[in-house]
């Protein structure tokens, strides 16, 4: 199990176009990166705070519904965030390239 | 004690000088009298007027009109006789009558105390004794006796315990935690309710170790692995962007001006990299999952068998497979369970089935068969999933070049073979001889018992299930080995089969002739009926072409034909069509899978045309024709 979950990992980092990829524990600590230690963190503790209001939003409208993922699209990338009850997965890929 | 009180009438004050107060006389006796300044003056006639004064025990400062609230009444009433009594003076005495009970304990008392020894009593009582008379308490010549007594040092002792740990807490009270946690209690309680009901059972022990190894904490990693794919499906959408946009809204405009023809748009290309050498063998959409389908992966070359592989891709995900099931030997046909979306059925080039349940976490089958459960000695060629038998087993048919057609039950956990039908063919001379070598079949849509199988030779044979020595019918199909036969969707009657002869046949059950055929100058590896119309079917050949037909635009030629593979010498196998979507996915022999969408004027649906008739024609062609008309008439209804 790890094994693929470690290959899907590894797939997502050599793919096109991909710059960074963060995995983020339930509190906001980054426990794997791929980019250096300040970007890192800037980007966890953003990010985290972000999920977590849109997460907020999505269930306060109807509990039952849950956030899968939040894309944010700016001029130089694209900012990917898939959100698990654990762990919070970000991507930064520039899609155009 | 006694009360002292004074008692006192009140005089009224008198104007008149000679009767003042006593006091006033004593400092007026030796002097004149002064008047005062604002003294009336008063005639002597009314100086001598008598007054009459009256002696009263009223007090004349006590109120006469105090009111008390009355609870009885609810009101405030005036009380009727208010205390005239003025206290001027209080002092509490301490004197006691000697025969009174007080002064006789005190008198004991003392008594005691004289013999005692020292005591120390109250302030105006008896003194301390030492004396054995009887002393008299002296009340007014108090003596105050102390003394001093050592202090005991003061020290100071403090004691420190460690502070209870401390953690911060915070958390939100939103709709949505409350909802959470109520789901939670939900699912416990019934977990409760299941080991209630479990606990009486014997395997306690067992039951206890699983649910011990369920509740530790796996590897941190894996718990990421449905997030991981989400994102990898997100990063190939941006990647693929315009592909997936033309899959879901690019519709070739030009076709509006080329009337008949369509275009095949290229999509998404499919490969694996540990499948590269092998050949796409069999391909099949899934039902349920709109965007999945299974790729069997293996070698038609007789020289060249290693293994194989069942592959699954999602269109979500093009670089990677959902799924990969490596096998021994190669695959070369597949087929998906309609309503079970997890049961695969594959058949092997070393004679074996197998069924896959992609629940499973496990890469091997669930059931497969062997040399002694029955398992073909040639090549399986076609597998197809059939009803549920009356026990509601799932069962599935083969077929196979050792001429047989076998049911395969899935029972428990075993696979039971039932041979069909063996093919056979007949000399003149009545010596059978050794079985047809059955390489495809199809079932019909709505009878199910009917089915079709084409051979090695080239024949066609319609059977039922229910005659397993008799064919129902034989067709001379082809002059080489038929690869393919499948039945219409919609018109009850109609089939079509491709061969390597280079031909593609279009027949009505009831004629033994074809209606079409259609020559494709290469070896047609596959051709497959669309599912939104009776008169398009799709082919593909070795050439790396694929023909599209669409007979009631036209019926002599494609529609469409179109190289869809780089290079040339790849050869394409098998093509399907999505039940859903306008695409259509087509293996070829290096193992990629190339999807395509097919343009507008491929997808015409047939319109309403009443008696367009050919000029020329043999009967049947007309039949044939009619047939299709009233296809086009009702193209949805299956019992046209």
């Amino acid at each position: 199990m790890s094994a693929e979950v470690e290959e899907t990992l590894k797939r997502i980092q050599t793919h096109k176009g991909v710059i960074g990829t963060i995995v983020v524990n339930a509190e906001g600590i980054p426990i794997r990166t791929t980019l250096d230690n300040s970007t890192t963190v800037q980007y966890a503790g953003l990010l985290h705070q972000l999920t977590m209001k849109a997460r907020s939003t999505v269930r306060d409208l109807d509990p039952q519904n849950d956030l899968t993922f939040l894309r944010i699209r700016s001029k130089k990338h694209e900012i990917m965030v898939a959100p698990d009850k654990e762990y919070l997965l970000i991507v930064i890929q520039n899609p155009s390239e | 004690m006694l009360l002292m009180s004074v008692w006192s009438c009140f005089f009224g004050q008198d104007e008149e000088d000679g009767t003042e107060t006593g006091e006033g006389d004593e400092w007026m006796q030796g002097k004149t009298l002064i008047k005062p300044l604002d003294q009336l003056d008063l005639t002597e006639a009314e100086l001598k007027e008598e007054f009459t004064r009256i002696l009263t025990a009223n007090n004349p400062h006590a109120p006469q009109n105090i009111v008390r609230y009355s609870f009885k009444e609810r009101s405030y009433k005036p009380i009727s006789s208010v205390d005239q009594l003025a206290v001027h003076f209080v002092l509490e005495g301490n004197l006691l009558h000697q025969d009174s009970d007080e002064a006789r304990r005190q008198r004991a008392k003392q008594g005691d105390v004289e013999e005692g020894g020292g005591e120390e009593r109250a302030d105006s009582v008896e003194s301390k004794a030492g004396k054995k008379e009887q002393k008299i308490t002296n009340q007014f010549n108090f003596s105050e006796r102390a003394s001093q007594t050592l202090n005991n040092p003061l020290r100071e002792r403090g004691c420190q315990t460690e502070p209870p740990p401390r953690a911060n807490f915070s958390a939100t009270a939103n709709q949505w935690e409350i909802y959470d946690v109520y789901l939670e209690v939900l699912q416990k309680q019934e977990k409760n309710k299941e080991k209630a009901k479990a606990v009486p059972k014997k395997d306690d022990d067992k039951g206890k170790k699983k649910m011990m190894l369920v509740e530790t904490q796996s590897d941190d990693i894996t718990k990421v692995a449905k997030v991981a794919k989400i994102i990898e499906r997100m990063v190939n959408q941006n990647t693929f962007d315009d592909i997936a946009q033309d899959f879901k809204y690019f519709e070739d405009a030009s076709d509006e001006y080329r009337e008949q023809e369509g275009t095949l748009l290229p999509l998404w290309k499919f490969q694996y990299d540990k499948a590269k050498r092998l050949s796409v063998t069999a391909l099949c959409w899934n039902e349920s999952y709109k965007d999945l389908f299974a790729v069997g992966l293996g070698s038609y070359d007789f020289t060249k068998q290693g293994r194989g592989m069942l592959v699954f891709y999602s269109l979500k995900n093009s670089t990677f497979p959902e799924y990969i099931y490596p096998t021994t030997s190669g695959i070369l046909c597949l087929d998906i369970h309609k309503h079970l979306p997890y049961l695969v059925a594959v058949g092997f080039y070393d004679g074996c089935v197998a069924v896959y349940n992609l629940k499973e976490e496990t890469l091997q089958p669930i059931y497969k068969s062997t040399a002694k459960s029955g398992k073909h000695t040639d090549p399986v060629w076609q597998v197809k999933w059939q009803k549920d038998d009356m026990d509601n087993n799932h069962n599935f048919f083969s077929v196979s070049s050792d001429g047989r057609v076998v049911s395969w039950t899935l029972v428990k956990n075993e696979l039971v073979f039932t041979d069909i039908i063996k093919l056979i063919i007949e000399i003149f001379d009545n010596v059978c001889r050794p079985a047809a070598c059955g390489t495809s079949f199809d079932f019909h849509k709505q009878i199910d018992y009917l089915f079709l199988v084409g051979t090695e030779e080239g024949k066609i044979h319609k059977c039922s299930k229910a005659y397993s020595s008799q064919f129902l019918e034989t067709y001379n199909a082809h002059n080489m080995a038929v690869d393919a036969v499948k039945w219409n969707h919609f018109h009850t009657k109609v089939f079509i089969s491709c061969s390597s002869d280079w031909t593609v046949k279009i027949w009505d059950h009831t004629i033994k002739t074809p209606m079409f055929t259609f020559d494709l100058n290469a070896s047609v590896g596959d051709v497959a009926w669309s599912p939104y119309s009776s008169t398009v079917f799709a082919a593909v050949t070795t050439d790396g072409k694929v023909h599209t037909f669409d007979l009631s635009i036209n019926k002599y030629e494609a529609i469409c034909q179109q190289p869809v593979v780089a290079k040339k010498k790849t050869k394409l196998t098998h093509i399907e069509f999505n039940p859903v979507y306008p695409i259509i996915i087509v293996g070829d022999d290096r193992g990629y899978v190339t999807s395509l969408k097919l343009s507008p004027n491929l997808r015409k649906k047939p319109k309403e045309k009443k008696g367009q008739e050919l000029p020329k024609g043999p009967e049947v062609e007309i039949a044939k024709m009619e047939k299709l008309l009233s296809l086009l008439r009702e193209p949805e209804n299956s019992n046209a």
